[in-house]
């Protein structure tokens, strides 16, 4: 795992001893909130729809069982004993005081966490596939450079205040896992035919009210550059991106409306005037930087386990969590693991401190002290032995997080929405809750399959619904909620935004005509095998149309 | 013609506070000032200067009916913010589903 340095250290230390002056200065009546406000976005805090909200930085979606640890001490002393896992792989508390804040964020910085630029007009959190380092099918590990993006991005003076915020996500698998063609910028680690490292470069993908798929600009560049030529699209960006307009300010309008050739040639342009100055990336450096994301020592090959076989033998159920919630490991012997913060009926995301602390000693014990955030809203271990795996799972039974749902029915995505968000039309957990427990029988999630929903209470899009396979999407309407499906979008290597099926449904209907969908599957699907997105796009919207509103 | 509260957020906690009678800032829904369309005004330039003198964070006006003399607010959005999440959070939560499944 990266580790601060001396600079790392000092740097989010005195960040904090900045914030805490500026929070005296605010509650003592020196500083008006106009003048505060910006200074606590910075900071990743927001004043929601109950309380103030702090978000909390996971580069890369990577925790160690001390950070976890931290995390639920932090829910219990500061907070409401509970946290909310993000689709940025980020954390929210959302009841601290602002007198705690500085307290929090001194913790946080403890244990090399910090809140900086979860927020604002500015490069945020840089995520990664969840399985990185650790997935049998990556080419390489994205981290080292969502690290060095992290550095760079850091207070960079020149992109502090952009246009519109600005993500940024990396793969390393030709499985995309981050979702990288919905963002500002997405890069695909990848070989070219000498086996060097580079990247497959887009940009200008993102959800929000005007959903795009990012345009590929650069079928490879080499590792060396990559640096500055990020440095080039967001110089283009903050040059050209609209400022007279929240709503056009993200570099996909400007993609949009320039024309990804156009914009393609201006960053090759400006690339090609920095590209062999300060930024080129020296090898050792990447070596440097790679070496802390190294395998943990004592992960090595092993045969297969017996005593997974004989314990999945005698328990069904066991047998089925393995099944679903394990993916291939490149080291033999081995799997990730998914914990699901998708219990039936319970909140998307959502962590108690005490499952956060279960969470931090299975990692200690028997997964090499690493835990992964996934932008799905669930946590991983990352490297588990098969044979430790039959002990992480009667753990995750003890506290709850045992279900065996990764990738199905009710491994809903949902955003926070009117039940805690300013800017929510309506609400997405108790929709989620409701599609979860209709669902909740494992037989018939099985049946069904992969199957992504996700949920959005407004157009800014949190819930990722654009890429739902089944997306919703909660809108007021004459003062009542009502909830919009499109169906058959997709966040992977073949993003797709979902199509708008037809009129809105309230939320007496909402379930219902979601299980009308689902049924429509699996009465239409050609083979078990054929999976909803598979059958959508073979059928188009006819057959679920008629289901849903009697009408082709 | 309709009834209005006043609303903002406390400075220190940030949780939703409710103008009172007296002038201060109550959590609870029940304690909130009731005025018609006349009063409005003042009580709206009132709230402007609580938050320009750092006593309470955007304050805003929201409409009201009377439920048995308490202000209940017209939209969902100022109901879900002056009662809390409509959904148990935490540990709450953990064991309103034990409950359900004990049930089911």
């Amino acid at each position: 795992m990266y580790r601060y340095d001396e600079f790392d250290q000092d740097f989010v230390t005195d960040r904090v001893a900045q914030f805490r002056d500026q929070v005296e200065r605010r509650l003592s009546g020196e500083l008006t909130e106009d003048q505060f406000k910006p200074l606590r976005l910075m900071n990743g805090v927001y004043l929601q729809l109950h309380a103030y909200m702090l978000r909390i930085a996971v580069p890369y979606g990577t925790l160690d069982s001390r950070q976890m640890r931290k995390l639920g001490d932090i829910a219990r002393r500061y907070d409401r004993g509970y946290g909310h896992f993000t689709t940025r792989q980020n954390l929210q508390f959302n009841w601290p005081k602002l007198s705690d804040i500085p307290d929090i964020l001194a913790e946080l910085a403890s244990v090399e966490m910090h809140a900086i630029q979860t927020s604002g007009n500015c490069i945020r959190n840089v995520t990664a596939d969840h399985f990185a380092g650790a997935a049998a099918d990556e080419v390489a590990d994205p981290r080292p450079y969502a690290e060095i993006l992290r550095q760079w991005s850091s207070l960079h003076p020149e992109f502090v205040f952009l246009p519109r915020k600005f993500k940024v996500a990396v793969t390393g698998a030709e499985r995309d896992r981050a979702a990288i063609q919905v963002h500002d910028i997405g890069l695909h680690l990848k070989k070219d035919e000498n086996g060097r490292l580079g990247f497959a470069v887009y940009i200008g993908g993102g959800q929000g009210r005007t959903p795009m798929i990012a345009k590929k600009i650069r079928d490879f560049l080499p590792e060396e550059d990559l640096l500055s030529y990020s440095e080039a699209i967001l110089r283009v960006y903050n040059l050209n991106g609209r400022r007279d307009n929240k709503y056009k300010a993200r570099i996909k309008i400007l993609v949009h409306e320039t024309g990804a050739g156009e914009i393609a040639r201006q960053v090759e342009e400006e690339w090609e005037r920095i590209r062999h100055g300060a930024l080129k990336l020296p090898q050792g450096e990447v070596e440097r930087i790679r070496e802390y994301f190294a395998a943990p020592a004592g992960l090595a090959a092993k045969a297969p386990s017996a005593s997974l076989a004989s314990a999945r033998q005698a328990d069904p159920e066991f047998d089925a969590w393995v099944r679903q919630n394990t993916f291939p490991h490149r080291v033999a012997g081995h799997v990730s693991a998914t914990i699901s913060l998708k219990p039936i009926g319970g909140t998307p995301g959502d962590a108690t401190a005490d499952q956060m602390d279960v969470v931090a000693d299975l990692a200690e014990r028997f997964a090499f002290d690493e835990i992964r955030v996934s932008h799905e809203q669930n946590l991983i271990l990352p490297h588990v032995a098969e044979d430790n795996l039959r002990a992480v799972y009667d753990g995750l039974v003890a506290a709850g997080l045992a279900t065996a749902n990764a990738g199905l029915v009710t491994d809903i995505i949902a955003c926070p929405g009117l039940d805690y968000c300013a800017l929510a039309n309506a609400r997405s957990i108790p929709v989620a809750q409701r599609i979860s427990q209709r669902f909740g029988d494992i037989g018939r999630q099985r049946e069904i399959g992969e199957l992504k929903i996700k949920i959005s209470g407004c157009i800014n899009a949190c819930g990722h619904h654009h890429v739902g396979h089944i997306g919703i999407l909660g809108v007021e309407k004459k003062g009542e909620e009502f909830y919009q499906i499109s169906l058959g979008g997709s966040g992977d290597e073949n993003s797709a935004i979902g199509d708008i099926i037809g009129r809105g449904f309230s939320t007496d209907e909402i379930v219902d005509a979601v299980e009308t969908i689902v049924d429509t599957y699996i009465a239409r699907r050609e083979a078990p095998e054929e999976t909803f997105l598979a059958a959508y796009r073979r059928l188009g919207q006819g057959p679920f149309k008629e289901a849903l509103y009697g009408t082709a | 013609m309709s009834d209005s509260i006043i609303t903002a957020n406390d400075l220190g906690n940030g949780l939703v506070v409710f103008l009172t009678a007296d002038g201060g800032w109550s959590q609870r829904l029940a304690d909130a000032r009731v005025v018609g369309p006349d009063a409005l005004p003042e009580a709206v330039a009132y709230g402007k200067a609580q938050h320009d003198a750092r006593i309470v964070v955007e304050p805003y006006d929201i409409e009201v009916t009377l439920e048995n003399g308490v202000p209940v607010p017209v939209r969902l959005r100022e109901r879900i913010r002056a009662a809390g999440p409509t959904v148990a959070y935490g540990e709450a939560e953990i064991a309103e589903r034990a409950a359900l499944s004990k049930a089911g």
